[in-house]
Parts: structure tokens; C-alpha cells; sequence
């Protein structure tokens, strides 16, 4: 899978685009050249629209259709998004540190195929802004590099400070928190233009996908999700970290890329904190996911344990604007935080289920409705684990009882 | 020609006027918020009950309510 690389590449995973990542300008330009200006907005759509790209921020919308619905309005914003909140996710950050130009080429020709005015990179401060600035400095002088100048604004570190309404806010200079929307951000974003927010990952894949064509990125993947993603695999296995790998690779695969698993892996987490808890099995194609999260559980580790850590993590990230947000997170935390340490009582099951429809689709914002996604996949895959629990015990081993040992920070 | 109610979760302080004009569509939850009957993110409004749903629009007092037409 990986071609001539240094071993760094080769332990960051060495696809198409992690092996295209330079941190600097010269070698970025003699490895991949100038940047492959499409002529004239518009261009890049078709293909776009025949690779098959879809956002890589967790979403999975067709890239083509943003494009498309942005370029209608007049003078639009493009902004690449590395706010990456996500705690279980390094994916984001690991692209900037390793290949800005990469990011920095796909936002460009974003710019071209809407025929933005403005662009700007968000991202969460520390070393993949530093140097994402380098990259935006070494771009700026070299004469022609780049068509439109780029502005780099600081992402807070919070859960939702990625979410596109809360983009838009923040780039505005108001607290990154998403509004409530009737009309598309695409449609009226940042000062009430048309507005393009992409997650740095698809600029990346799109500045591949414009030196290459739509047909050489669906050499990999499968047909109905082509291409590669940056999975950042977390928990119970020898090597945590970001690889790139085609979709559809099997569990037990990527597991394998990343080190092995440590321990007897039971369940993982797919798509981060917002995704869902599945079985493991080794052979099941990875399907969906999201902005790649791969948590991986094991035998040693207490799955309702670690569902009432997230949940009690998601709940306090809520932007506290919505009242089913605010009201329901903290209860339905607290209750998965009971069931999981040992109170025994069997009404907490049906108070999970009743806070869990008193909030899903309940807020401005996805935040509830994502909490709610992970919680639900938590009661169905630890479903023999939940009645254990309630019968004061825990299938951890060696854990074996509630309060429960297992509770140290499985998944990170 | 239907319409439909949006409430707007980041202004909604669940004073509850919405609730007891428009009854039929919506409820409230146990936190005093207007929770949609049909479980819609954007509960449907029936022709027969839109005066009432204007009432409720004019009357919420923080302006969380909309009311927009089908297709509009």
C-alpha cells in the first residue's frame, strides 16, 4: 500500500494523501507542483461531483452540492475547518502539521471553483496552526503561489466550536456557538454571504483529486464510498494514531495498521463521540466513518463505564442556549453515570430511553441529536452488559464487579 | 396550504404561552420547553389551527416562534 517513503510516512500511513504531505513549500511544489488551477469557477464541480468526495468533518455531504449551491451567491466566503473538538479524533491536526500546502491548495482552488472574495483558515491554536502560518508566510512570498490571501482565525477549544454556524460566528468575532438556522450557511454565512466551510481533510483530497481526476480517486475505496480517509484509531491497540486507509477496510485491518490490538478487542466507536458503539468484528468493512474516529474497546474495558464518561463529557460541552440541550444532557448522563457505577435500579434503562427521545432533534445544533446516536448504540451493544450492571456485576475483566474497576480512561 | 411551526431552541426560555395557545401541536416537556406532538423537528400546522399558530407567534414573549408556508 505505501510507496518508496521514510519510515515517518510509513508509521503515519502512507496513502495518497499523507504520502503527498510536505511541510514545506519546496518540496511540496518539486513533489506535487504549482497549484492545478482549474481556469475559472465552475470547473473543478464535474469532478468533484464524478469522485464521489464527501465532507470529512463527520457530516459525509457530497462536496460537489456545497460547491454547487455556494458559487449561486455573490461574493462567497470559503473557509477550511480545523477546529477538530473532537477529542478522540487528531486527524485534522496531524494534516496541517505534516502537509498545510496540501490544505492550503484545496482551499485555493475551493476559492477558484466558487469564485470566492474571502478565505480563511480556522483552526484550534498549537502546532498545526503554527504551522499552518509558516505555510500561509512561505505561500505569501512566493509571488503567484496563491490567488487569494488567507486569514487564519483561532478556533476555541470546545466540542462544538466546529460546527458551521459556530464557524461562522467565530470568524464574525462573536463566541463560537451555533444559531439557529433557517437558512443554509452555504446560502448566508459569514456576514451574510454564501459561504463554504470545509473540513481540511476534503480541501486536501480535493487538491489531489484536481492533479489527478475523479477516476484516479476512486481507485480506491468502494463504489458507493470511494476513496481514502484519515482514521485516527484510539484505545486498546499497540499504536494509536492517525492512518490513512480506503473505505471499506475491514475492522480487523485497520486494527492491524495500527499496531495490533492490545487485549481481546470487544466493541468500537466509530466516528468519534457523536458516532456509534458496534460489535467488533474483524472482518466488517468500515462503513461511515464520520470524521474517522476508530475507538477500539476491549475485554478489560467496561463499555457502559466509558459511555457515561462521553455522555458526562458531551453533556458538559453543550453551548447551554437550547433547553432540551441544557436540561436533558446533564440527566441523561447522570443516569448512564448510575446505571454504569452500580445503582442497581432497573427504572434507569427506561429513564435513558425517555431522556434520550426528550432530547434527539431537540436543538439548534446537532449536539444533542449526536449524543443521543451514541448513547442509543451504547444500550443495544452493551445491552447483556447493562443487565449485568443492574444485577451488580460487570463483565470487565478483570474488573467483575461494580463500582467498577474498569473505570480508568479506556478510550482517549 | 400548510405551514409549518419553527421554534428557535437558542431564544426558547420555555414561558409556555406557545404551548397552551397551540395545545394540538404542542406539549410541553418535563423542563417547561415546547415539545412537538408528531415528534417533527418542525411540527406541520394544519390550515384549520394557523390563526392560532400566528396568535402564538405574537405572543411568545422572547420571539422564539416562526411560522413558515410548505415549500415557501
Amino acid at each position: 500500500m505505501t510507496g518508496v517513503l521514510d519510515p515517518k510516512r510509513q508509521l503515519l500511513g502512507g496513502g495518497p494523501l499523507l504520502s503527498s504531505a510536505f511541510p514545506d513549500l519546496a518540496t511540496h511544489q518539486r513533489r506535487l507542483g504549482p497549484v492545478p488551477w482549474q481556469g475559472g469557477p465552475a470547473r473543478l464541480i464535474g469532478a468533484v461531483e464524478t469522485s464521489g468526495l464527501t465532507g470529512r468533518g463527520g457530516a459525509a455531504f457530497p462536496t460537489w452540492r456545497k460547491l454547487a449551491t455556494v458559487i449561486l451567491g455573490d461574493r462567497p466566503v470559503v473557509v477550511a475547518n480545523a477546529a477538530e473538538g473532537e477529542p478522540a479524533s487528531a486527524k485534522d491536526r496531524t494534516l496541517l502539521l505534516h502537509g498545510p500546502h496540501l490544505v492550503l491548495d484545496g482551499l485555493q482552488l475551493a476559492a477558484e471553483a466558487v469564485g470566492a472574495a474571502t478565505a480563511y483558515l480556522y483552526v484550534a491554536a498549537g502546532p498545526a496552526a503554527d504551522s499552518a502560518r509558516r505555510a500561509i508566510a512561505e505561500r505569501a512570498e512566493r509571488a503567484g503561489w496563491d490567488r487569494l490571501p488567507v486569514t487564519v482565525v483561532v478556533a476555541p477549544d470546545t466540542f462544538i466550536a466546529g460546527e458551521e454556524s459556530a464557524v461562522v460566528a467565530a470568524i464574525e468575532g462573536r463566541p463560537a456557538r451555533p444559531k439557529d438556522r433557517t437558512v443554509l450557511v452555504s446560502e448566508r454565512g459569514v456576514r451574510g454571504r454564501p459561504t463554504l466551510v470545509q473540513n481540511v481533510e476534503t480541501l486536501a483530497q480535493l487538491a489531489l483529486l484536481a492533479r489527478h481526476g475523479p477516476a484516479w480517486f476512486r481507485q480506491r475505496g468502494t463504489h458507493t464510498e470511494p476513496g481514502t480517509f484519515l482514521a485516527t484509531v484510539a484505545g486498546s491497540v499497540a499504536a494509536p494514531g492517525v492512518y490513512e486507509v480506503p473505505h471499506g477496510i475491514p475492522f480487523g485491518s485497520l486494527v492491524g495498521r495500527a499496531g495490533g490490538p492490545v487485549g481481546t478487542p470487544s466493541a468500537v466507536l466509530v466516528g468519534g463521540y457523536h458516532g456509534r458503539w458496534l460489535p467488533f468484528a474483524a472482518e466488517l468493512p468500515i462503513s461511515a466513518p464520520g470524521a474517522g474516529v476508530v475507538a477500539v474497546l476491549s475485554t478489560a474495558d467496561c463499555g457502559l463505564v466509558e459511555t457515561a464518561r462521553i455522555a458526562g463529557y458531551l453533556a458538559g460541552q453543550s453551548a447551554r442556549q437550547c433547553g432540551p440541550c441544557l436540561n436533558g444532557l446533564p440527566r441523561l448522563a447522570e443516569t448512564l453515570r448510575r446505571l454504569a457505577h452500580g445503582d442497581g435500579r432497573p427504572e434507569l434503562v427506561a429513564r435513558v430511553h425517555r431522556l434520550t427521545a426528550l432530547t434527539d432533534g431537540r436543538g439548534a445544533c446537532r449536539h444533542p441529536d449526536g449524543t443521543v446516536r451514541m448513547v442509543r448504540s451504547a444500550l443495544h451493544v452493551f445491552a447483556e452488559e447493562v443487565d449485568r450492571h443492574l444485577a451488580g456485576r460487570c463483565g470487565a475483566v478483570p474488573c467483575g464487579a461494580v463500582p467498577c474497576g474498569a473505570a480508568r480512561e479506556g478510550i482517549r | 396550504m400548510s405551514a409549518r411551526l419553527h421554534v428557535d431552541r437558542t431564544r426558547c426560555a420555555g414561558r409556555g404561552a406557545c404551548t397552551e395557545l397551540l395545545p394540538e401541536i404542542l406539549d410541553r416537556d418535563p423542563w417547561g420547553y415546547p415539545l412537538a406532538v408528531d415528534g417533527a423537528r418542525e411540527p406541520e400546522v394544519p390550515a384549520e389551527l394557523e390563526k392560532h399558530a400566528r396568535r402564538a407567534v405574537s405572543n411568545c414573549p422572547v420571539l422564539a416562534l416562526r411560522l413558515h408556508s410548505n415549500g415557501g
